[in-house]
């Protein structure tokens, strides 16, 4: 179910705000693809427009392409809702429904794509809780509210809605970020275990995180502040660690950045 | 979100045997002005306590003695003549009023304010949700007398037909039934309080969507939510308890409302024969008080009418109690 995404000559801005300029890339199936670069370059804001979350932000604009295997995401017949089914997301801060237990957490996508059937959703809320490593800790309480789990708990939580709704593409913005080294060491495993079914893509501020779980490796960087970021170069994640093409990596990847 | 855990006069600092202030990193809460404010907390709440429990005993003390002369039964009873020797009233035809009215108002300003909030928080385009905002605020703060006035001049005759249509239509469910009465009919002052309760429930319930935390809202967004989907898995739940507040204020004030009742309502000859219909006149308690407040000559009969403002006292809160029991049920999901 994995699907390689075509970016091509991308642009995005926040109202007259061109935040993003000029990427292409291609992400390819069945891999983890990790995002690196200071902060404020657009790693967040050029792989929210992978899902077409970008547009939710008022203002929020794209040009260019993105291809999802033979589809184009942003032709005007596409919708963005069905964009996101196939597309799924983490964010950085874990961020259960408050107001749902941990089984209706795991459980919302499947009811939004229409599945009533209790048989169904039990099935696929134990096996997507597995797929997150959280249904051990969490199979005697499963009606008890999601946001009563530890933060990492609430990550893998959350990574657990979004494989529930078996998406082609997995998202995830520095996922581990809020999280302690053990909680993080979990969800790298994890993500070493997803990879064999979804394509990821994994921004991280963490460079051994980013050597550890990536197959390939993108660096942004941006000219200045107020500058459109841009992406420098992607390749492999061995190449990008040890004998990177641009000066720029390689600064930045020793810490000589800045 | 998370809870804001503001001092309370609970938070005193305990002591080991509940006295001895805490000494080193802890004594920080027991500095001056935590201990003012505190301090301050505590008597505010307990002034508070005590005005609504002296409320009270007020009205019991001063209702029982009529009470117990009472002849008829003060709960089922439909007579009203209160004072003299031999005192009959009871309160079953104020109680149908003042909670049908109110219900009917309920019934059309929730689920109304609710979606006219969801509007401007959720759909409406950004230039417009500031000024929509307050004039709906402005909305709330119109006094009563204003709602009573338009509806007697504006909206009275406008509601004729219909009521003539729905009289016709529906006439068939006893609650429909044609009782000859047209004006202040218990459905028409239920609208009229509706129109009027609308702007608060509007006001409150926007003011809790808004502050929806976006991280929710892009949660249900990258799930592949449509706006509605996510309005429904995100904002609607969030704001829950905050519009149940709304509505419980909204209530209150349609229960008690005097000035537009006392103004419109078509108050029932002696003897008018009982019917469920909406279409009936008759007085809420606070109408019937504010009507009769010229009677208030000797105590027995101020009593009665304290008997019957007692009831709209617990009525009110009853609700708000049932209220509260709701909220509190979800509060583990609420964080
Ligand atoms: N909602 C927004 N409205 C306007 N500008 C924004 C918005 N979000 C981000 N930006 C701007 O877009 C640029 C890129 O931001 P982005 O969040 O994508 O950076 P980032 O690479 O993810 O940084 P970090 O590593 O700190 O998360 C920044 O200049 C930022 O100020
Ligand atoms: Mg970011």
């Amino acid at each position: 179910m994995a699907k390689r995404i075509d970016v091509s000559d991308l642009n995005v801005y926040y109202g007259a705000f061109k935040a993003v300029e000029g990427v292409s890339m291609t992400v390819e199936p069945r891999s983890v693809t990790a995002f690196i670069g200071p902060s404020g370059c657009g790693k967040s804001t050029f792989l929210r427009t992978l899902n077409r979350m970008h547009e939710v932000i008022p203002g929020g604009r794209v040009e260019g392409k993105v291809m999802l295997d033979d589809q184009d995401l942003y032709a005007p017949s596409m919708d963005p809702v069905m964009v996101r089914r196939t597309i799924g997301m983490v964010f950085q801060r874990p961020n259960p429904f408050p107001t749902m237990s941990i089984y209706d957490n795991v459980a919302a996508g499947l009811r939004l794509n229409g599945v009533r059937n209790k048989k169904t959703l039990d099935g696929i809320v134990e096996q997507s809780l597995k797929g997150a490593n959280l249904w051990n800790e969490v199979k005697d309480r499963l009606s008890k509210p999601g946001a009563g789990l530890s933060g990492g708990q609430q990550q893998r939580l959350c990574i657990a809605r979004a494989i529930a709704v078996q998406p082609q593409v997995l998202l995830m913005d520095e996922p581990c970020s809020a999280l302690d080294p053990i909680s993080t060491l979990a969800i790298e495993d994890l993500i070493n275990e997803l990879k064999s079914d979804y394509t990821i893509v994994i921004v991280t501020h963490n460079m051994q995180q980013a050597a550890r779980v990536s197959d390939r490796t993108a660096f942004f960087n941006l000219k200045a502040t107020g500058e459109p970021g841009r992406l420098i170069e992607i390749d492999e994640t061995t190449k990008i660690f040890n004998n990177p093409n641009e000066q720029s990596t390689e600064d930045y990847i020793s810490g000589r950045f800045g | 979100m998370s809870t804001v855990t503001g001092v309370s006069a609970t938070d005193d600092p305990p002591g080991p045997d509940g006295r001895t202030p805490l000494r080193g990193v802890s004594a920080s809460t027991g500095r001056l002005g935590d201990r003012l404010f505190g301090g301050a907390a505590t008597v505010s709440g307990v002034i508070v306590i005590a005005t609504v429990t002296l409320i009270a005993v007020f009205l019991i003390v001063q209702a029982v003695p009529a009470l117990r002369d009472n002849q008829a039964s003060f709960f089922t009873s439909r007579e009203w003549a209160p004072g003299g020797d031999t005192p009959r009233f009871g309160i079953v035809e104020f109680l149908w009023t003042t909670v049908a009215a109110s219900t009917m108002a309920m019934i059309i300003a929730v689920p109304f304010g609710v979606a006219v909030a969801l509007f401007l928080t959720q759909y409406a385009p950004l230039w417009m949700r500031g000024p929509a905002a307050a004039l709906v605020d402005l909305l709330a703060a119109v006094p009563s007398i204003v709602y009573g006035l338009w509806g007697l001049i504006t909206f009275a005759p406008f509601f004729k037909p219909i009521q003539g249509w729905l009289e016709n239509t529906l006439g068939w469910i006893p609650l429909f039934s044609p009782t000859g009465i047209s004006g202040g009919t218990i459905l028409f002052i239920g609208l009229v309080l509706s129109i009027m309760v609308l702007p608060i429930v509007t006001a409150l319930s926007r003011e809790v969507f808004a502050q929806t935390p976006l991280a929710h809202k892009e949660g249900a967004l990258a799930l592949g939510a449509t706006r509605w989907e996510m309005i429904r898995t995100a904002v609607l739940p969030f704001g829950r308890p905050g519009v149940i507040s709304a509505a419980m204020l909204a209530l209150g004030r349609a229960l008690g409302e005097t000035i537009a009742v006392t103004f419109l309502v078509s108050s029932l000859p002696d003897g008018a024969a009982w019917t469920w219909s909406l279409f009936n006149g008759g007085e809420t308690f606070a109408s019937k008080i504010a009507n009769n407040a010229a009677e208030f000559s000797n105590p027995n009969k101020t009593g009665a009418y304290i008997a019957a403002g007692l009831v709209l006292f617990v009525l009110t809160f009853i609700v708000n109690s049932i209220a509260r029991i709701v909220i509190e049920r979800r509060k583990a999901f609420t964080e």
